[in-house]
């Protein structure tokens, strides 16, 4: 039913670095491939091959432009699913039970047997991480690969979302953001991990890192300039000089 | 709430009946991929997903966008299915589909004539080809010289730039060393070849905090990752690395030991006037020679114990005077010209951002510098306890080798490597087997061609001078793409963007059949697409096509298709045999070899065969030596035959893998029978690590050198130091000098002259030049997006949603000059076309620079896309902007875009203007409309709606 | 937000119907037998038919009943319950009424509850989406009660006219009023609600305020998707401009000027006036999604 649980055993989702985002799109696509066969119905699209191609993706890149203060402007590659909220509106709203929250690891997931694809979920959401197939009519949206994670038909090593296993980066990382000792939790701590939009009270559980520092040597342009020279100090003599020196000590 | 009322879930789902693992096709990093198969409706086997391989060498399990959308990629509504033979006019893609027999036997028909009455009437070029070292014999035994792929227009510049200074290049001849580097520097890279590794590669160097700088006008992809991005102006590179050459010279951060040993700095040259000053000074048995301190005489450089010189003014044993390579190398940078304040302006950057990046560089490299306890013993029979690493990687492509001076632009990166002592080190760049391989272990260029015969030697090679240019007595070009003549003397790749205006003007003369495999030519791969096209359907006074015959290989219904007379239709890549053969382009990793193979993991349902298997049917159909047995029966069945069975050299294959009759060897060994079948329970791959010994410094190396011997990599050690100085440019510069018989001709002298200095040059590019560049004041690029492959991905019902059509990305300052806004149309006009199309903004990129993504515009009716499909009515494609000749320069003459070297298409030369155009509903040009041969796809997806 | 036709429908059609109820249940009007068949019909007829037209945007209406299922957690739910027991309730009271002629007060008192507690449920499935300032940051529920029981009183009073009753002209002209003042509050709290309004912007939505001021370079796909059909909505400035008059002049103003000649020129002038009346709270409704902003547009470049 569409009560959330007052807490759930595990806390598992993704820890996506923005540092190391290329945007390539292979999670988003892995993600298509692995679902569209995979958990409920297909992940359809229209006009296919037409002048309108539309689908449902529950995974989507998108590529922002940032200007920092001073510098250059740069570029940040922000791929997108369900954060697998711990204050899930998209769950409270729902009036079939269709959308609910796991107790045993918090994953939010649509009962595609039950919904009726009224969409309010998808409006609850903020962050647009819902969408509803055109086909089917049920609501689609990030299972955290739970067909994958537990799935004893695969071998242990690849019980991870398809979009991490696919990351060519390793941008994304999988784990019980719960557990203050898991990897990733240590990653959030480390590298000061975010929630997005924090002020619309979802707590999210999926976190992002965000990019390191960048175009530091830039500082101050010319005032950051180095003296290669200083550093060797050659003697007087200019570089043959100085070779010389070197010839000798190398003998 | 109560866990009671969740839904019961099945955890652990069916996921497929059977797992295939073969190599990825969507592009040409050939990563391993497992196929997971499940029965369908029909009892067919379906493909359920495609997920990485994790034991493979290239990309250790994880999968690209394309890869993961390989899915949409086989059962693409765009594949051909049956041969198809034209009945409408050329380019209206009017077919009607015919049975095998006959498309066969009206090859050979064609085929046969010609080669019988004049072997050069064919043209064979073979586009993104993985099985060059097929394509290249099959045509070396019909007897054509014109033979390529498809390196001419793509990255000839980078790879000739690396086998002369290096031995190898980047990409598939070498790579970063991924675990030890700290430093990596990325010049003119969106994508790349080998994409996988590079962002796997990237990703661990920044989990072990190292940096990047990224040197590229725009800023995305791996460029947005880099901590440093230095936004270049294109074309200046090599002002840029030069400049950090002068830098690291001024300061005296070079690394003496290395260049000392390890390249040919201290080799003396010849500086006495005359046909042989600025050659090597070589012993009588032709040793080059260096000075000895302790001896204080000239001995061979490869004698142990010497302590060169790498400085001064010697006797030349011969009389006259020399002097050591580095000696003219260091005072020729250490010019003021070459200066940071000297070129900052020009490459867009500031002259301290230069001097801080030199001393990042030279920092990382000796004050970072890594020890490794592996002993090893060189050429010379010197023992070293140790192997000292410099931290400091570098990799570059086509925005490096796009460029009319992108040849001497590589050589200068190379250069700065070697300075740094960064090459075949730890933490530095290092070589993938089969490489390095000197210079002197490849062929030259054989072009010499008689009736029925086949050539006496492989087309392509490395010229060493004059004399091994591909010209006819009388001087004139024996290819048909002119490759290997004084205007782009080392087109060590072939120059395939020529060989469709070279037919079309009979120039040097006029073919009867034009054979292409797997390259869009009539459009993403040509410049100047328009004209192409004319060029295809050009015709005689009598209705006769000016290009009489065209054969054609192609999966999918692409442009070319339509171009075609006869079309071949090709397997999808997961459907046929293939092999990636360490004869031909490797995937090989620093620390181990490997080559791989496809295999059909699905059964064609179409009426359709793998390109390589037709090849080879062709060849016996023709009795092409090697191709028949002495009693004219064909030696090989298919492809899968000819990869077990064939042998280059006594015990060298295709395949290295499981060699001999008991499957024991590799490297060399006998045929085995079921060597397919090992790699296959391999899982589509042979690999085998190179000795701990053998893992660095490999040009000098004995343990590495006797290794490759047993490899079958060459049958004899080739030992070989790396080539600061390039003598074989010297010689080509002594004939432009006028010494020696072959010397180009008078328009072409100084050209020569200038552009194979044997020490890296840097000049404007020559569209720059050739132009006024306050009318065309923009420089004007593409990139590759990481989820399309070129024109192919276009087709794919899931990446066509992500890249549906493109846009022009333009400097903030640009657009508010102009007044343009998001999704305003522009015209973009260059010396050679204009092109209307969509802008959006972008400042994260060199303000003087614009850029789109590559090849998502489509000719209507191609692909199986609707006509009024996005990519065919808003998507564009820069080409019609890009001439394959220069603007006339009013000397009566017209030069080629391209790098006076190897004939490098320059694309990235682009210059254009912007206007603004009124509001729009379609990019112009638009050039017609095919009518598909293939129908067009579903209006509806639902894969896998089988299994859910 | 994507208007669906259904929901516009729904939302304005059952909104009169029950606040007809309300009315009725209260024992409003005269006691006429026409009058009493014709306001029950239409009361329940208008109720019913919304009802209905909600089930047209579902994507799976084989699972409309499983909406009974929620009332603990979902507004929506709620709504669908109390719905059907207000109109259950609400049939048995006009059952008794029509054919008996007696008003249970208790009956039609719980009539009235349940129907003003289903107007309310309505509303706060969009008071309750914070991610949509427009509806959760303005007084929704007072515009939706208020122009519910507005519309119920006019059609009552309609009904009254045509069956030549004594129609409360004058109290329904009040209402509109009323309402109308209850409209411009709404109005004028709305305009201020954008995307924005509640903290976010492009900055928190990505996380990357701290590194400098945040624009789209690259949507996800060039192509048209679910979210941007359904969530980025949008109205040309001068088309919703023209919508809002037509709204303001017929939800409001020709039925408050039919309402006040009503008692000179007849009372069945209250029925063009509910017609109106009608024509412009279907209008306004339109636009109360069509104008809505959702902060997952932020993602998609829109401030
Ligand atoms: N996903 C994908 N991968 C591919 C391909 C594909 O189509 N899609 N194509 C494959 C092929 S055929 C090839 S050849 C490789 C090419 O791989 P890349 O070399 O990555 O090719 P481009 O996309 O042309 O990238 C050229 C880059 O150089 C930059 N650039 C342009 N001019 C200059 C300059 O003067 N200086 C510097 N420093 N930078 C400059 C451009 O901004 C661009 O980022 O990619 C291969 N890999
Ligand atoms: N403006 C601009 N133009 C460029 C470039 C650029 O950077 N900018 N890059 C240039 C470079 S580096 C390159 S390499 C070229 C690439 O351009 P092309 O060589 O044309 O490569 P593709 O467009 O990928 O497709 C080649 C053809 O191969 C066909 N094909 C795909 N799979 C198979 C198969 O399995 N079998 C057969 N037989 N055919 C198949 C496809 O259908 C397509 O028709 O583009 C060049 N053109
Ligand atoms: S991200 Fe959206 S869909 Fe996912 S749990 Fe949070 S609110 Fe629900
Ligand atoms: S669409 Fe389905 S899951 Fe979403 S709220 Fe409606 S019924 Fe619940
Ligand atoms: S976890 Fe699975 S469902 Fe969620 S985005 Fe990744 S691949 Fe898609
Ligand atoms: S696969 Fe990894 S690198 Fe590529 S877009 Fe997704 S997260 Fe970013
Ligand atoms: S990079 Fe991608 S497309 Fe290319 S071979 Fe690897 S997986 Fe396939
Ligand atoms: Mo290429």
């Amino acid at each position: 039913m569409t009560g959330l649980p007052n807490s759930t055993e595990r806390k598992m989702g993704l820890v996506i670095d923005l540092d190391t985002c290329v945007g390539c799109h292979a999670c988003a696509v892995a993600c298509k491939e692995w679902n569209t066969g995979g958990y409920g119905a297909p992940l359809a699209d229209t006009d296919a091959y037409g002048a309108e191609p539309s689908g449902t993706w529950l995974n989507r890149i998108h590529t922002f432009e940032v200007a920092p203060q001073a510098g250059p402007a740069q570029v940040v590659h922000f791929p997108k699913s369900c954060l697998h909220c711990e204050d899930a509106p998209c769950v409270t709203v729902c009036p079939t039970g269709a959308s609910y929250k796991r107790v045993e690891d918090g994953i939010v997931l649509v009962n595609e047997d039950t919904c009726m694809g009224c969409g309010l979920c998808a409006w609850a959401c903020p962050y647009g991480a819902r969408e509803l197939d055109a086909l089917a009519g049920v609501m689609k949206k990030c299972t955290l690969c739970i067909d994958r994670i537990y799935n004893e038909n695969i071998p242990q090593i690849d019980r991870i979302p398809a979009c991490v296993r696919a990351c060519p980066t390793g941008a994304r990382h999988f784990g019980d953001i719960g557990d203050p000792a898991s990897a990733v939790s240590r990653l959030v701590a480390e590298r000061g991990g975010m929630d997005l939009m924090p002020e619309q009270g979802t707590k999210p559980v999926n976190k992002y890192l965000p990019p390191r520092g960048r175009d530091g040597w830039r500082d101050g342009g010319d005032a950051g300039e180095v003296n290669l020279a200083a550093l060797a100090d050659p003697e007087p003599g200019g570089f043959l000089g100085w070779l010389d020196r070197a010839l000798e000590r190398l003998g | 709430m109560a866990k009671a009322t969740q839904p019961e879930l099945e955890l652990s789902p069916p996921v497929s009946d059977e797992v295939r693992q073969t190599t990825c096709y969507m592009c040409a990093c050939r990563c391993g991929i497992d196929v997971h198969l499940r029965d369908g409706p029909d009892g067919s086997k379906r493909i359920r997903h495609i997920e990485g391989n994790r034991a493979h060498p290239v990309n250790r399990g994880v999968l690209c966008a394309k890869g993961s959308a390989g899915i949409m990629q086989h059962y693409s509504p765009a594949r051909l299915r049956a041969p198809l033979r034209r009945v409408g006019p050329r380019g209206s893609g009017e077919f009607e589909e015919i049975g095998w027999e006959e498309a066969l036997s009206l090859a050979t028909g064609w085929l046969g004539e010609i080669r019988h009455a004049d072997p050069r009437r064919l043209a064979f070029f073979t586009g993104r080809d993985q099985s060059q070292a097929l394509t290249s014999w099959w045509a070396q035994q019909y007897g054509t010289p014109n033979y390529a792929a498809h390196g001419g227009f793509c990255s000839v510049n980078m790879a000739a730039a690396g086998i002369y200074t290096l031995g190898g290049a980047f990409w598939e001849f070498g790579g970063t060393d991924w675990e030890r580097t700290k430093l990596f520097m990325l010049f003119g890279v969106a994508e790349d070849h080998d994409s996988n590794p590079l962002k796997i590669g990237m990703g661990r160097l920044k989990s072990r905090g190292g940096r990047i700088i990224a040197v590229n006008p725009v800023r995305t992809g791996y460029n947005a990752i880099a901590d440093e991005w230095v936004g270049i102006t294109p074309g200046t590179d090599g002002l840029f690395v030069l400049a950090l050459v002068h830098e690291l010279l001024r300061a005296g951060r070079v690394d003496v030991g290395y260049l000392r040993r390890w390249t040919n700095a201290p080799w003396l040259i010849d500086r006495n006037p005359g046909p042989t000053f600025g050659l090597f000074v070589r012993d009588g048995a032709g040793r080059p020679l260096v000075w000895d301190r302790k001896t204080a005489r000239p001995q061979p450089f490869d004698a142990p114990g010497l302590a060169p010189e790498l400085k001064g003014d010697f006797p030349h044993p011969g009389g006259g005077r020399a002097s050591p390579a580095f000696e003219l190398m260091a005072r020729k940078y250490l010019e003021p010209e070459h200066a940071p304040e000297s070129v900052a302006a020009r490459c867009g950057l500031s002259p301290g951002r230069i001097r801080r990046i030199a001393a990042e560089l030279a920092r990382t490299a000796f004050d970072h510098a890594i020890v490794l306890e592996q002993p090893w013993v060189d050429f010379r029979g010197e023992r070293h306890d140790r192997v000292i690493g410099r931290p400091v990687s570098f990799h570059a492509m086509r925005g490096v080798s796009a460029h009319s001076n992108g040849f001497q632009t590589a050589r200068a990166i190379h250069l700065l490597q070697l300075l740094l002592g960064a090459v075949e080190v730890p933490g530095g760049f290092r070589f993938e087997p089969p490489y390095p391989k000197p210079l002197e272990a490849h062929p030259t260029p054989h072009c010499h061609t008689q009736p029925d015969y086949p050539l006496p030697g492989p087309h392509l090679g490395f010229p060493r001078g004059p004399e091994d240019l591909a010209l006819e007595a009388d001087g004139a070009p024996a290819r048909i793409d002119k490759a290997f003549t004084w205007e782009n003397p080392l087109s060590v790749h072939g120059l395939m963007h020529m060989v469709i205006s070279n037919a079309h003007a009979r120039e040097p003369y006029g073919i009867e059949v034009l054979f292409l495999y797997m390259a869009n030519m009539a459009w993403n791969s040509s410049m100047n697409t328009g004209a192409v096209m004319e060029m295809l359907t050009a015709t005689e006074a009598d209705g006769s096509y000016r290009i009489p015959r065209i054969i054609y290989s192609d999966a999918y219904s692409s442009e070319m298709v339509a171009y075609a007379d006869l079309v071949l239709p090709d397997t999808t890549y997961l459907e046929r045999h293939d092999c990636i053969s360490l004869l031909d382009r490797p995937i090989g990793e620093p620390d181990l070899v490997a080559d791989a193979i496809r295999w059909p993991v699905l059964e064609p349902d179409r009426e359709v065969r793998g390109f390589q298997s037709v090849l080879i049917d062709l060849g016996a159909r023709l009795g092409l030596p090697g191709f028949v047995d002495d009693d004219g029966q064909p030696v090989y069945r298919d492809y899968a035959d000819y990869m077990v069975n064939h042998e280059r050299r006594p015990g060298v294959g295709p395949l290295a893998g499981w060699r001999g009759a008991d499957g024991k060897r590799t490297g060399r060994g006998a045929p085995n029978p079921d060597q397919l079948a090992r790699y296959i329970a391999n899982g589509g791959f042979w690999s085998a690590p190179i000795p701990e010994e053998a893992r660095f410094m490999r040009p000098f190396n004995m343990a590495y050198q006797e290794w490759a011997v047993g490899m079958g990599f060459y049958d004899a050690p080739k030992p070989y130091v790396f080539q600061l100085y390039a003598e074989p440019l010297r010689r080509f510069q002594l004939a432009a000098e006028g010494h020696g018989p072959r010397q180009p001709p008078e328009h072409l002298r100084r050209q020569v002259k200038a552009a194979f200095d044997p020490l890296p040059v840097w000049w404007p590019p020559f569209e720059e030049a050739a132009l006024d560049p306050g009318e065309y004041p923009l420089h004007a690029v593409t990139q590759r997006p990481a989820a399309m492959y070129h024109s192919w991905g276009g087709q794919n019902a899931w990446l066509r949603q992500i890249h549906g059509e493109n846009r022009l990305y333009v400097h903030g300052s640009v657009m508010a000059g102009l007044g343009l806004g998001d999704d305003d149309w522009a015209w973009v006009i260059s010396p050679h076309g204009r092109i209307r199309v969509q802008v959006r903004r972008m400042d994260a990129q060199n303000p003087g620079t614009v850029w789109t993504w590559n090849a998502i515009g489509k000719r209507e009716g191609a692909w199986a896309l609707s006509p009024d499909a996005p990519e065919a009515q808003r998507g564009f494609l820069m080409n019609h902007l890009i001439h394959e000749l220069l603007p006339p320069k009013g000397d009566g003459l017209r030069w080629s875009n391209s790098d006076p070297v190897t004939g490098q298409a320059a694309w990235y030369d682009l210059r254009v203007r912007l206007e603004k155009a009124a509001p729009a509903a379609a990019a112009e040009p638009r050039p017609g409309r095919q009518k598909s041969p293939v129908g067009q796809g579903p209006d509806t997806v639902e894969y896998g709606k089988e299994w859910t | 937000m994507h208007p669906a036709p259904s929901i516009v429908v729904f939302t304005v059609l059952s909104g009169l119907g029950l606040g007809m109820m309300a009315w009725l249940g209260l024992g409003l009007g005269p006691d006429g037998g026409a009058y009493r068949w014709l306001a029950s019909a239409l009361a329940l007829g208008l109720t019913g038919l919304g009802g209905i037209a909600s089930t047209g945007h579902l994507g799976r209406r084989e699972n409309a009943w499983r909406a009974f299922s929620q009332w603990r957690s979902s507004w929506l739910s709620r709504e669908a319950c109390l719905m059907l027991a207000a109109m259950a309730v609400f049939g048995l009271h006009a059952a008794l009424w029509c054919l008996g002629g007696l008003r249970l007060w208790p009956l039609g008192l719980a009539a009235a509850g349940l129907a003003l507690a289903t107007i309310h449920a309505t509303a706060m499935i969009y008071a309750q989406l914070r991610a949509v300032p427009r509806w959760s940051a303005t007084p929704t529920p007072a515009l939706f009660v208020v122009s519910a029981l507005t519309g119920g009183l006019l059609g009552a009073a309609a009904a009254a006219g045509l069956t030549g009753a004594s129609a409360p002209a004058g109290w329904t002209a009040l209402a509109l009023l009323l309402d109308g003042a209850v409209w411009v509050w709404w109005q004028t709290a709305a305009a201020g609600a954008t995307r924005g309004a509640k903290g976010s912007s492009m900055e928190t939505a990505t996380g990357l305020g701290f590194m400098g001021r945040v624009r789209l370079l690259e949507a996800p796909h060039t192509g048209a998707n679910y979210l941007l059909d359904e969530m980025a909505f949008r109205v040309a400035r001068n088309r919703a401009f023209e919508l809002r008059r037509l709204g303001a002049v017929l939800g409001y103003l020709v039925p408050l000027a039919l309402a006040l000649l009503a008692p000179v020129l007849g009372g069945w002038l209250l029925a063009p006036a509910l017609v109106a009346h009608l024509a412009g709270m279907l209008a306004l409704r339109w636009l109360f999604f069509a104008e809505a902003e959702h902060v997952q547009a932020l993602y998609y470049g829109r401030r």
